[in-house]
C-alpha cells in the first residue's frame, strides 16, 4: 500500500495531503454560508453588503462557455466555502503556536516558515486551504512602512486602502468566476507598498490546497503607491485526489505614478493522473490596473499544473506612457488543458506592451494561446509587440493560437507573430551525438525554447521552474 | 421577420418546387427564422454585426423579387479589356449566357439543378439563400479540359431595385485536370441592397480553380460571398479579393484540403474610405499529409473605414508536413480608422509549419521623407508608399492578363 502511494507520488511530489482537524463552512453556496465566512472573519458591514451585492449578480449570471476545454458542469452545491484548519478558530498569535503539522506539511513544501531558516531572503504569505496561516519577516518590512500581510488582517487593520482599492480592477459586475470570487473570497495576501519605497525583498504567497470538496477563493490586493517597486511571487500546490476541485482566484495590481510591480507566478497545482482523473480547474482572473503616468506591470508566469488552467493576466494601460508586459510559459503533458493569453488594453498615450507566450504540449493535452490587444483611438503613439510560439510532441496533443487584435489609432503599432513546430530531428540528434539521452535532449532544447521567459524570473525560481519544465514532459518523448 | 414570412411563402407559391425541395426549403427558412441574422454575439461576427448594419443602412428588407420581365444588358456593362465568357446577371435574374469561345462538348451549364446540399457550418445566411434561390445553377468543366479564356460572372443590379435581398448560388465542378478561370466583377446601381451569394466548388483530382472577386466600383450595398471550395489530391485554388467598392462586404472561404499535395492560396486587399466596413474570414482545413496553404490580406485605410481579417488554419491530426503561412499588413491613413485582426492556428499534429503574422500602423514618416527628399510632393510620395504596399499582394495573381487587368481597374500604372 505503501509502496503504491510513493510510486503515485513520484510522479507529483506535492500530491501527499496533511491530515488535520478542518473547520468548515455547510456546503453549498447561499446567503447563509456568505453571512457565515463574513461573520467569521469579523468583516465590517459595508463588505458583506458588497459580497452579497456579488452573489445577487451570480445567480443571475451564467457561466461562461466560449473557452476551448470544455469541463463537465460543477455543482456549486457540492462545495465548500470556507475550510480553516481547527487550530484557526481563535488565530494563533505567533509562529511558536502555530499547529506542528502546518509547518511541518509547508517544509515539506519547501517553505520553511521558521525565520531562522530564511528563505534568500523572501518575504512569505502561505494560504492553507481558505486561510492565510502565516506571514514571515514581517518587521523588516514594517520598519520601510511597507504592508505585507493577508487581506482578513487588511480589512481589519487598514480598511481604508482596502475599501479604495478592492474592486477597483476586478469589479462586482465582471465575468462569472471573478463575480463567484467577489461573493466568497476567503483569504489571500494585501501588500501596499508606500511612495518611494524599493521593496526590499521579493514578497511572496505560498497557495495549499489540502481538504476535499473544497474551492479555493483568494483575493490578493497589491497595490504600488507613487514611485515604489515591488516584486511578487505566487507559488501552487495539491494534493492528489481523484475529484477535481476548483481554484477560482481574483488578483488585482494597481500601480500609480511611477510605481512598477512585478507579478511571477509559479503553478504547479496537481494535474490529474495519467488519464486524466481528478485535479484541478484553476480558473483565476488577474489583472493589473497601470494607473498612474510612467507606472509598469509585468506578469510572468510558468504554468505546468491544474487539469485545466484557465486565466487571461491582463493590464489595463490608463496611466500615459505607462508599459505592461506577459511572459509565459505553458506546458501541458497527459489529458491536461489549457487556456491561457494576456489582454493589453491600451487606453493611455505612448503606452507599451509585449507578449511573449511559449506553449508546449505533449500527450494528450491540448493547449491555447487566446490574447487581446486593443489600442483605443486616444492612445496616440503606443505599440504593441507578440509572439507566441508552440510546441508540438507527438500527434495526440493541440496547440491553437487564438489572437484577437484591434488597432483603432493610426500613430500606434501593432506586430505579431506566431509560430508552431516540433522539436527537429537534427537538433535532437546533434544532443544525441553530444552524449545527452534522448530526454535531456529534448529538456535541454525545452529550455532553450523557453528561455526568454525563463529569464525574467527571479533568481530562485528561475532555477525551480527549470526543473519542473523538465518534470512536466517527462515520458513525453521516445 | 414578418416580410420574411410573407415573402417566402410568395417564393413556395410562384415556383414550381419539388415536394423534397420545398421540405428542404422549409427547413432553411426555419432556420434562418430561428437564428435571424447575424449579428456579434456569434463569434465569427464579432468584428461585423451585419444584423445591426442592414438594421441602419437597408432598416426593412424585402425578400421577394419578381422574376417576370427582361432586363436589357447595356454594353458599358462588359469589359471590354479582355476576351472573356460572360454570365450577367441583373438584379438576380441571368440575363446573358456566353461561352462561345470555348468547346462546347466540354464545359455544361444548367440552370435546373435543385439545390439538396448538406448543411455544411452553422450559419444563418447560407439557410436564408437555400430558402429563397428560386434557381441553382451548375457549371460543369469536364475531364482534361482547359478553359480558355476566363469566365466573368457579371453581378449588376440597375436601379429598379433598392432595400431588396438576392440571393444567387452556383455550383462548380472542375473535373481532373481541367482548369476554370473565374472573376466576379460587381458593377451596381442599385443601392441599399443586401447580396448574398453562395458558391460550391467541387475541385477535383490535378484540377486548378483561379477566382477574381473584384468589388473596385463605388455602390450602397451589403454584400455577403460565400466560398465553399472542396479540394482532392494535387489540385489548386487561387482567390483574390479587391475588397474596395462597396459599402459593407464580408467574404467567407471555407476550403477543405482533402487530398493529398493539394494548396489554396488567399489573397486579398481592402482599399477603403467613407465609413465602409469589409471583412475576409478565411478558413482553411488541412486534412490529409502534404497540403499547403498561404494567406495574404493588406489594408489600406482612410475616412472611418474599418477593415476586419479572420484567418484560420486547422490541421487535423493526420495533416502531417502541413504547410501553413498567413500574413495581415494594415495601414491606417487617419485617426479615424480601424483594423481588427484575429488570425488563429488550431493544430493537433506536430510534424507542421504553420506561422501567421499581423503588423498594423500609419505610414512611415522616414519613408516619406526620403521620397520627398528626393523630389516627390506628399502626396506623391504617399501615394507610392501605398502603391507599392498593395501591389504585393496583386503580383501574387499568377495569371498574367488578369493580373494586368486587375492593375488596370485599379488604376496602377504597368510598372508596378
Amino acid at each position: 500500500m505503501r509502496e503504491k502511494e510513493l510510486e503515485k507520488l513520484k510522479d507529483y511530489k506535492y500530491g501527499f495531503s496533511t491530515d488535520i482537524e478542518n473547520f468548515k463552512a455547510p456546503k453549498g453556496l447561499n446567503e447563509d454560508v456568505i453571512k457565515f465566512i463574513s461573520s467569521i472573519k469579523k468583516e465590517p458591514k459595508w463588505l458583506l453588503d458588497w459580497r452579497l451585492k456579488a452573489y445577487n449578480r451570480v445567480k443571475v449570471l451564467k457561466e461562461p462557455n466560449w473557452q476551448k476545454p470544455k469541463y463537465p458542469k460543477i455543482d456549486y452545491q457540492d462545495l465548500y466555502y470556507y475550510s480553516a484548519p481547527k487550530s484557526f478558530k481563535e488565530k494563533p498569535k505567533s509562529l511558536d503556536e502555530l499547529d506542528p503539522k502546518l509547518i511541518e506539511t509547508y517544509n515539506k513544501l519547501g517553505i520553511p516558515l521558521n525565520e531562522q531558516k530564511k528563505l534568500n531572503g523572501i518575504a512569505v504569505d502561505a494560504v492553507f486551504d481558505s486561510v492565510s496561516v502565516a506571514t514571515t519577516f514581517k518587521d523588516t518590512l514594517t520598519e520601510k512602512g511597507i504592508i505585507f500581510c493577508s487581506i482578513s488582517e487588511a480589512i481589519q487593520k487598514h480598511p481604508d486602502l482596502v475599501k479604495k482599492y478592492l474592486g477597483s480592477v476586478i469589479p462586482i459586475t465582471d465575468h462569472y468566476f471573478a463575480t463567484l470570487n467577489s461573493a466568497v473570497f476567503t483569504d489571500g495576501s494585501f501588500v501596499y507598498i508606500p511612495p518611494g519605497v524599493r521593496c526590499p525583498m521579493e514578497l511572496s504567497t505560498y497557495f495549499r490546497i489540502n481538504a476535499s470538496d473544497t474551492g479555493q477563493f483568494e483575493r490578493t490586493l497589491i497595490i504600488a503607491d507613487k514611485g515604489s517597486y515591488v516584486s511578487y511571487l505566487e507559488g501552487c500546490t495539491a494534493p492528489m485526489r481523484d475529484e477535481n476541485q476548483l481554484h477560482a482566484a481574483n488578483v488585482e495590481l494597481i500601480a500609480l505614478d511611477d510605481a512598477e510591480i512585478k507579478y511571477s507566478t509559479v503553478q504547479n497545482w496537481y494535474p490529474g493522473d495519467k488519464d486524466g482523473k481528478g485535479g484541478i480547474y484553476n480558473f483565476v482572473t488577474k489583472r493589473g490596473l497601470c494607473k498612474g503616468k510612467n507606472s509598469k506591470i509585468s506578469w510572468t508566469q510558468v504554468e505546468t499544473g491544474s487539469a485545466i488552467t484557465w486565466k487571461y493576466p491582463s493590464c489595463i494601460l490608463q496611466g500615459d506612457n505607462s508599459v505592461g508586459e506577459f511572459y509565459s510559459i505553458a506546458i501541458t503533458n497527459n489529458h491536461q488543458k489549457a487556456d491561457t493569453g494576456t489582454k493589453m488594453i491600451h487606453l493611455g498615450k505612448n503606452t507599451k506592451s509585449k507578449i511573449i507566450s511559449k506553449g508546449i504540449s505533449a500527450g494528450f493535452s491540448d493547449m491555447t494561446y487566446r490574447g487581446l490587444v486593443d489600442i483605443s483611438p486616444k492612445s496616440e503613439n503606443s505599440s504593441n509587440y507578440t509572439q507566441c510560439d508552440s510546441l508540438l510532441m507527438g500527434n495526440k496533443c493541440g496547440a491553437h493560437t487564438i489572437p484577437y487584435i484591434k488597432n483603432k489609432n493610426a500613430n500606434s503599432n501593432i506586430a505579431h507573430e506566431a509560430t508552431t513546430s516540433k522539436i527537429s530531428d537534427e537538433q535532437l540528434y546533434y544532443c544525441q551525438q553530444r552524449g545527452l539521452n534522448s530526454e535531456e535532449a529534448v529538456s535541454l532544447i525545452v529550455n532553450g525554447f523557453c528561455k526568454e521567459v525563463l529569464q525574467q524570473l527571479p533568481m530562485e525560481f528561475a532555477v525551480e521552474a527549470q526543473k519542473l519544465v523538465g518534470i512536466s514532459l517527462e515520458g513525453s518523448v521516445g | 421577420m414578418e416580410n420574411f414570412k410573407t415573402d417566402f411563402e410568395k417564393t413556395l407559391k410562384n415556383n414550381n418546387f419539388s415536394e423534397k425541395e420545398i421540405s428542404f426549403k422549409n427547413f432553411n427558412a426555419k432556420e434562418f427564422l430561428n437564428q435571424g441574422f447575424p449579428n456579434r454575439k456569434h463569434e465569427d461576427w464579432k468584428f461585423s454585426d451585419i444584423n445591426q448594419i442592414i438594421n441602419k443602412e437597408i432598416g426593412e428588407l424585402k425578400f421577394y423579387s419578381e422574376q417576370s420581365e427582361k432586363n436589357r444588358v447595356d454594353k458599358d456593362i462588359l469589359l471590354n479589356q479582355i476576351e472573356h465568357n460572360k454570365l450577367v446577371f441583373i438584379n438576380g435574374q441571368l440575363e446573358k449566357i456566353d461561352f462561345n469561345s470555348e468547346d462546347k462538348s466540354k464545359i455544361e451549364f444548367l440552370d435546373n439543378q435543385n439545390s439538396l446540399d448538406e448543411q455544411l457550418v452553422e450559419n444563418s445566411l447560407i439557410n436564408l439563400n437555400n430558402a429563397l434561390t428560386n434557381k441553382s445553377y451548375k457549371l460543369l468543366v469536364k475531364k482534361n479540359y482547359q478553359i480558355k479564356n476566363p469566365l466573368i460572372i457579371y453581378h449588376v443590379s440597375n436601379n429598379k431595385i433598392t432595400s431588396q435581398n438576392i440571393n444567387l448560388k452556383i455550383n462548380f465542378e472542375l473535373e481532373e485536370n481541367s482548369s476554370l478561370k473565374l472573376i466576379d466583377l460587381v458593377k451596381d446601381k442599385g443601392n441599399k441592397n443586401f447580396i448574398n451569394i453562395f458558391y460550391n466548388f467541387s475541385l477535383e483530382k490535378n484540377s486548378i480553380l483561379k477566382n477574381y472577386k473584384i468589388d473596385q466600383f463605388e455602390n450602397d450595398n451589403i454584400r455577403y460571398m460565400f466560398n465553399n471550395i472542396k479540394q482532392s489530391s494535387n489540385s489548386v485554388s487561387e482567390t483574390f479579393y479587391l475588397s474596395k467598392g462597396s459599402t459593407f462586404s464580408k467574404n467567407e472561404i471555407f476550403c477543405d484540403l482533402k487530398g493529398e499535395q493539394s494548396s489554396a492560396f488567399v489573397n486579398g486587399i481592402f482599399s477603403l474610405n467613407k465609413s465602409k466596413h469589409h471583412e475576409i474570414k478565411a478558413k482553411i482545413n488541412h486534412l490529409v499529409e502534404n497540403t499547403k496553404s498561404y494567406q495574404l490580406v493588406k489594408s489600406v485605410l482612410e475616412n472611418k473605414s474599418r477593415s476586419v481579417y479572420q484567418g484560420k488554419i486547422y490541421v487535423d491530426s493526420k495533416a502531417q508536413k502541413t504547410d501553413g503561412y498567413q500574413l495581415s499588413k494594415a495601414i491606417l491613413v487617419d485617426e479615424t480608422t480601424e483594423f481588427n485582426a484575429k488570425p488563429e492556428l488550431e493544430i493537433y499534429a506536430d510534424d507542421v509549419k504553420c506561422s501567421h503574422g499581423s503588423a498594423s500602423g500609419s505610414l512611415d514618416e522616414n519613408s516619406i521623407f526620403y521620397l520627398m527628399s528626393r523630389g516627390l510632393s506628399y502626396k506623391e510620395a504617399r501615394e507610392l508608399l501605398i502603391n507599392g504596399f498593395l501591389v504585393e499582394v496583386i503580383n501574387q495573381i499568377t495569371d498574367e492578363p488578369i493580373k494586368k487587368l486587375i492593375k488596370n481597374l485599379y488604376g496602377l500604372k504597368n510598372e508596378y
